[in-house]
């Protein structure tokens, strides 16, 4: 094979890789903030898949355009969940956070899963085939505008929490739980507000993803797993670290699909995380875990 | 007899001695009551009860959550299939093989997490990580048939072959009973050993742990060890009963999260939570699903819906477990619980 293969591939990487990253930057801020780990996280995303599938199939609203509407639809759901369910378990112990968010995930992919059956479906753009070349190298339609959308998301994100009082307050709840309580902050409903945001990251993710691949509802629990390779590849708690992470995740993925065989490429992603486990644990842009 | 009697009545109430004693004696004799159907409900509470202790030692005893324990009998499962249906090795001896390589697994991925402190949660994603490697690992394992599953040898017997595990349905069920009864006596020695109240100093304050001089790293290395060499034996029992073997079913997470479910309904750190889970969980399981096909359902995932609202109302009403709470009732408390 020639080299423009691997660049073509390579690029496909990249691509799909930001979108991984803003899903993996949902769990991060979550992580960061509310020090829950979000094992539903790949189950919510399917959901926002489903709904983007479902909103094309019936309505043909392209993905593209419901990016908001759904994300917005996420950010409810994230509140509801984080004020109604998870909020009087902060205090509890770390296992057993852990296992009421399994319990959330059990049910939603077998609710997807008797909800749509077990037959992935897909989105059918207009612009499905459509391409760009840039010399030797064909950049798919759907997989550029994804990523262009995930760019755009992370960095309002990121202006979001370095410029506004609202995402200063977060911040402050993440540094100092106590801190935060003593200055007069309601950290419940920021919290409620965080996984909120979270679940919008996820589920703009999620709308993009259906650009790229089908949905299954079996997949839930793989995305969450990615997710967290990622977001413990890149450096936990770091922002930028979930967006290299993702992107390298994507890129190795790809490479390897190329190189064995497609249905082994989660195994390298695997593989990543045990290299970053054993030379770096505090992943790549993390600070050092004392 | 007499020093083994002593020692397991050893800090339990009568009360507790006679309550097990009656439960194994019925359970001893209950082949000859029920039915086919319902002994192989009895058999699937034994393998889930086993799977239970084997991963309560982790997380009940040394306080280390583990999400791929699927990872461990799956391996047992593999590797005494695969000696038996190459070289006829009988299981037990393939069991001998099996047991060290998933300690040795197991203490691979306890020196990767252990020796950063890596723990909890981002612990048990390691687990699943490593589950989720083997599944699509063996997946692509061509020298055990890869995706399309090994097969075990199946025919009618008539007569029961211990030595090779092949036989009828009653004889696996005194096989998983006896596994099971072997778990209980192991963990409640280990619980009460030396290493036992190392582990529970780990679990309830690493920091303070180490800080009175254990070395947290080597004893949360038993753990593991011990933990996947225990449940090697449950893959062994599940590819001799089930006769198949696939990596997409062995590995998967779903069975990690079963294996787990009996000793959180049961009760975490117990010794009798997991086999009290086990039958709880099972039995509900098995009764929706029965009133289900009454009906004329029949929808896929509605018995993982279950599971999963069985395991919310617990964590969130009865975060200590069923047993705990039931103990109390009964009158029997483990010591020091």
């Amino acid at each position: 094979m020639s080299l423009d293969v691997y660049l073509n591939v390579a690029v496909a990487g990249v691509l799909t890789g930001l979108v991984y990253g803003l899903m993996a930057l949902g769990l991060s801020v979550i992580f960061g903030v509310v020090r829950i780990v979000n094992f539903a996280h790949g189950e919510m995303m399917s959901i926002a898949m489903y709904i983007a599938v479902v909103l094309f199939s019936t309505l043909h609203l392209d993905p593209l355009i419901m990016l908001v509407p759904i994300a917005a639809v996420m950010f409810v759901f994230g509140y509801v969940l984080q004020a109604g369910l998870i909020n009087p378990f902060i205090t509890r112990p770390e296992h057993s956070q852990f296992l009421l968010v399994v319990a959330l995930a059990i049910i939603i992919v077998n609710a997807l899963l008797i909800i749509f059956g077990p037959d992935a479906r897909t989105v059918q753009t207009s612009y499905a085939y459509d391409s760009f070349e840039l010399g030797p190298i064909i950049i798919d339609a759907s997989k550029l505008y994804a990523a262009a959308a995930a760019i755009v998301v992370t960095a309002a994100l990121f202006g979001f929490f370095r410029f506004t009082l609202l995402g200063k307050a977060i911040r402050a709840c993440a540094d100092n739980y106590t801190g935060a309580l003593v200055v007069g902050l309601n950290v419940k409903h920021l919290y409620a507000l965080t996984f909120a945001i979270g679940a919008a990251c996820v589920g703009a993710a999620g709308t993009m993803m259906t650009l790229i691949t089908d949905v299954t509802p079996a997949l839930g629990p793989g995305y969450t797993l990615l997710a967290f390779v990622i977001v413990i590849t890149g450096g936990l708690g770091s922002m930028p670290g979930a967006l290299v992470g993702g992107v390298l995740i994507g890129l190795t993925e790809a490479i390897a699909g190329v190189l064995f065989t497609p249905s082994a490429k989660s195994m390298f992603a695997f593989g990543i995380l045990v290299l970053v486990l054993l030379f770096r644990p505090q992943g790549i842009l993390g600070r050092r875990l004392t | 007899m007499k020093g083994v009697i002593a020692y397991l009545s050893d800090g339990r109430s009568r009360r507790a001695i006679v309550f097990l004693l009656a439960l194994l004696a019925v359970l001893l004799i209950a082949p000859w009551f029920v039915g086919d159907y319902l002994l192989t409900v009895l058999i699937v509470i034994f393998y889930l009860a086993f799977t239970g202790q084997a991963w309560n030692i982790m997380m009940g005893f040394a306080g280390q959550l583990s999400l791929g324990h699927a990872l461990y009998a799956g391996l047992g499962a593999y590797v005494t299939a695969a000696l038996f249906t190459r070289y006829g090795v009988a299981p037990w001896v393939g069991l001998l093989a099996a047991a060290p390589i998933a300690a040795l697994c197991g203490t691979f991925i306890g020196f990767l997490a252990f020796r950063f402190g890596v723990s909890g949660v981002y612990f048990a994603i390691l687990t699943i990580a490593f589950a989720e490697f083997a599944r699509i690992g063996f997946d692509h394992l061509t020298i055990v048939n890869a995706s399309a599953g090994l097969f075990l040898p199946v025919a009618q017997y008539t007569h029961n072959d211990l030595w090779r595990l092949r036989g009828n349905p009653t004889m696996f069920y005194y096989v998983m009973l006896a596994a099971t009864a072997f778990a209980f006596v192991l963990c409640s020695g280990l619980r009460r050993s030396r290493l036992g109240y190392f582990w529970l100093a780990i679990r309830e304050d690493e920091l303070a742990a180490r800080a009175t001089g254990i070395d947290t790293f080597r004893y949360k290395m038993y753990a593991i060890m011990i933990s996947a060499a225990v449940m090697s034996f449950a893959g062994v029992f599940y590819a001799f009963f089930y006769n198949n073997l696939f990596p997409e079913q062995v590995f998967n997470i779903t069975r990690s999260i079963e294996m787990i479910l009996g000793p959180i309904i049961g009760g975490i750190g117990t010794l009798f939570g997991p086999i009290l889970g086990a039958f709880v969980l099972t039995g509900l399981a098995e009764s929706v699903t029965g009133a289900m096909a009454a009906f004329g359902f029949d929808l896929p995932g509605a018995k993982q819906i279950f599971y999963g609202i069985c395991l919310l109302l617990v964590v969130v009403a009865l975060p200590e477990g069923i047993w705990p709470w039931l103990a109390r009732k009964l009158g029997v408390e483990e010591r020091g619980e």
